[in-house]
């Protein structure tokens, strides 16, 4: 009897890790296939021409990345600067501050935000925030400014809800040994609260910086994509993403390499940022 | 038992979704690849899809790959029909070229922009991005907002051949991917302008005339308008058999009747010397 159960644990067990490699290995297919397409073509022009080229012209072999390099930092920090306040405000108010039916009322809602798809956010960037920023700020309002506010607010769920979950993990007894040292509400919340959750907040954080920095068609819509360095904030701007996205339909040859490369840049940037992300992550928490 | 019915059934499911396009493909009497032009290429997919729906038993495959890739694909033999939206080059002129239609391309501003009408030359100096101001235009005191589409559409490249010619067009302007989306922005903001398809051009947006000549269908019929391109179907040699009877197909008055709803200008309303 016995015997049969550990038969039957190590079929699971197979299976289990059968499905896991599954996942994996798309992962690893999906790497190596970009990397074979984008490759050669930027063995053949130059590293240097692609990161650090101005000229994005693929009909003259011309394959300049580095306006879109500098568009999706630019515009996942501006993101990161409208969403990172706003996230970790509401994620305090909530857990600390509210009461429980409201906060069993807003938390909800604010998670039925991540369900929305990005098209429709994009599509009222360009019905209602485009055309405000030009009217009131000038430029054609196609901009890193629409761009960073539309990506800032879709980022929300993510931190709000990872920001939550952080804060609520920390143990009662610290609030209430906070308190009793006579520290006030938002004392303990800065001073106690926050520090024990911020490897947790600090999750939270990369996550919605990896969607800011992958999403597409919100971006499209709103950023103008005009392949320059912009000069303001004002100005349109291209991303990685949206490089790819514009060109794939029609491009073919050296067009087309040309994309997975400006794939294989984008996903060296993830990397590194992840990278130092986690880093950071790991360092305040061991302090 | 009946897990093995079961296991019967789905093996039969399975033979029969691999049999049968394989039949398909056997009673098929000939096949021909249409291939080219990205501007043509939603329309002949339509016009292929009614053609065969008449003619059972023939395939026509219709490729996409960019009017130059058309013309090297008809050249080479591995398409019957190459599908080209521009003028052939010289050393193209070999090729026989049968105009299917025609094609407008329209200069749109908001309909609020009190400029009417561009020369050429001018409309080079905007997309170029030297033009910067309306008021340089006779307009407004602001600056142009220039929308463009991206590298690869057979748009761009039309614009790019015949008003750009060997010059680049702006870094600084905005790139969309659609028609549909160029004639929104344009249409939402008062200092933009743009170049769509003409027969997408509506009253959200005003299209202007160029050296003084509107984009009308009777304007581009005499070639008065200069931004018109030809669709062209492109053989080696005369066409025949299959590739002949679908060419017909196309410029029958069935097709060709059709083409206004679409956009495009039937191609025997323009005789004569077509080129300019």
């Amino acid at each position: 009897m016995a015997r049969h159960k550990s038969g039957g644990d190590r079929l699971i067990r197979l299976s289990l890790l059968l499905v896991a490699l599954s996942a994996i290995s798309v992962l690893a297919i999906i790497t190596i296939f970009i990397f074979e397409q984008g490759l050669p073509i930027m063995a053949k022009y130059g590293l240097k021409n692609f990161l650090l080229g101005q000229d994005w012209f693929p009909s003259e072999q011309s394959f300049g990345l580095l306006p879109m390099i500098v568009g999706s930092l630019l515009v996942t920090l501006g993101a990161l600067v409208i969403g990172v306040p706003l996230g970790l405000a509401s994620a305090i108010f909530l857990t600390e501050f509210s009461n429980r039916r409201l906060s069993g009322f807003l938390k909800p809602v604010i998670e039925l935000l991540a369900g929305i798809p990005s098209v429709v956010y994009g599509f009222l960037g360009l019905m209602f925030l485009v055309p405000f920023i030009r009217k009131n700020f000038g430029g054609p309002g196609l901009s890193v400014l629409a761009a960073s506010i539309i990506l800032g607010i879709m980022i929300l769920p993510t931190i709000i809800s990872i920001a939550i979950d952080a804060i609520r993990a920390v143990p009662d007894s610290y609030r209430e040994g906070s308190i009793a040292l006579g520290a006030t509400r938002w004392q303990t919340v800065r001073m106690v609260v926050l520090p024990a959750a911020r490897s947790g907040l600090v999750a939270g954080i990369i996550l919605g910086m990896g969607r800011a920095i992958g999403e597409t068609m919100a971006v499209i819509m709103v950023a103008g994509n005009a392949a320059d360095l912009p000069g303001s904030l004002l100005a349109p701007v291209r991303t990685l993403t949206s490089n790819i996205a514009l060109e794939m339909a029609y491009a073919s040859g050296e067009h087309r390499q040309a994309l997975f490369a400006t794939g294989v840049i984008l996903f060296v940037i993830i990397m590194i940022l992840n990278f130092l992300a986690n880093l950071a992550a790991r360092k305040q928490f061991r302090k | 038992m009946s897990s093995l019915n079961l296991t019967i059934w789905l093996l039969l499911l399975v033979f029969c979704f691999f049999a049968f396009p394989a039949c398909r493909s056997h009673s098929v009497s000939s096949e021909i690849v249409v291939a080219g032009s990205t501007s043509i290429q939603p329309f002949a997919d339509e016009w292929a899809e009614l053609f065969m729906s008449k003619n059972n038993k023939v395939n026509i495959n219709v490729q996409g790959g960019g009017s130059s890739a058309g013309i090297m694909a008809v050249k080479e033999g591995s398409a019957n029909i190459g599908m080209s939206s521009r003028e052939l080059k010289e050393d193209e002129r070999d090729l026989k070229e049968i105009i299917i239609a025609y094609d407008g391309l329209a200069i749109i501003v908001h309909p609020a922009n009190p400029v009417n009408s561009l020369a050429i030359d001018q409309v080079q100096s905007i997309f170029a991005g030297e033009i910067t101001s309306w008021k340089m235009l006779n307009g407004l005191d602001q600056n142009i907002t220039v929308v463009v589409r991206e590298e690869g559409s057979g748009t761009r490249g039309a614009f790019q051949e015949m008003v750009m010619g060997p010059r680049r067009i702006s870094k600084k302007a905005i790139v969309e991917d659609s028609n549909g989306v160029v004639r929104e922005i344009v249409s939402r903001d008062e200092n933009s302008i743009g170049f769509i398809s003409l027969g997408l051009v509506n009253d959200q947006v005003k299209p202007v005339a160029l050296d003084g000549v509107k984009p009308t269908e009777e304007a581009i019929v005499h070639n008065n308008y200069r931004l018109r391109r030809p669709f062209l179907f492109l053989s080696r040699q005369e066409p025949q058999g299959l590739a002949k009877e679908f060419i017909d197909f196309v410029l029958s008055a069935e097709i060709q009747s059709r083409l206004p709803q679409e956009g495009l200008i039937p191609a025997q309303k323009i005789t004569g010397d077509r080129r300019f």
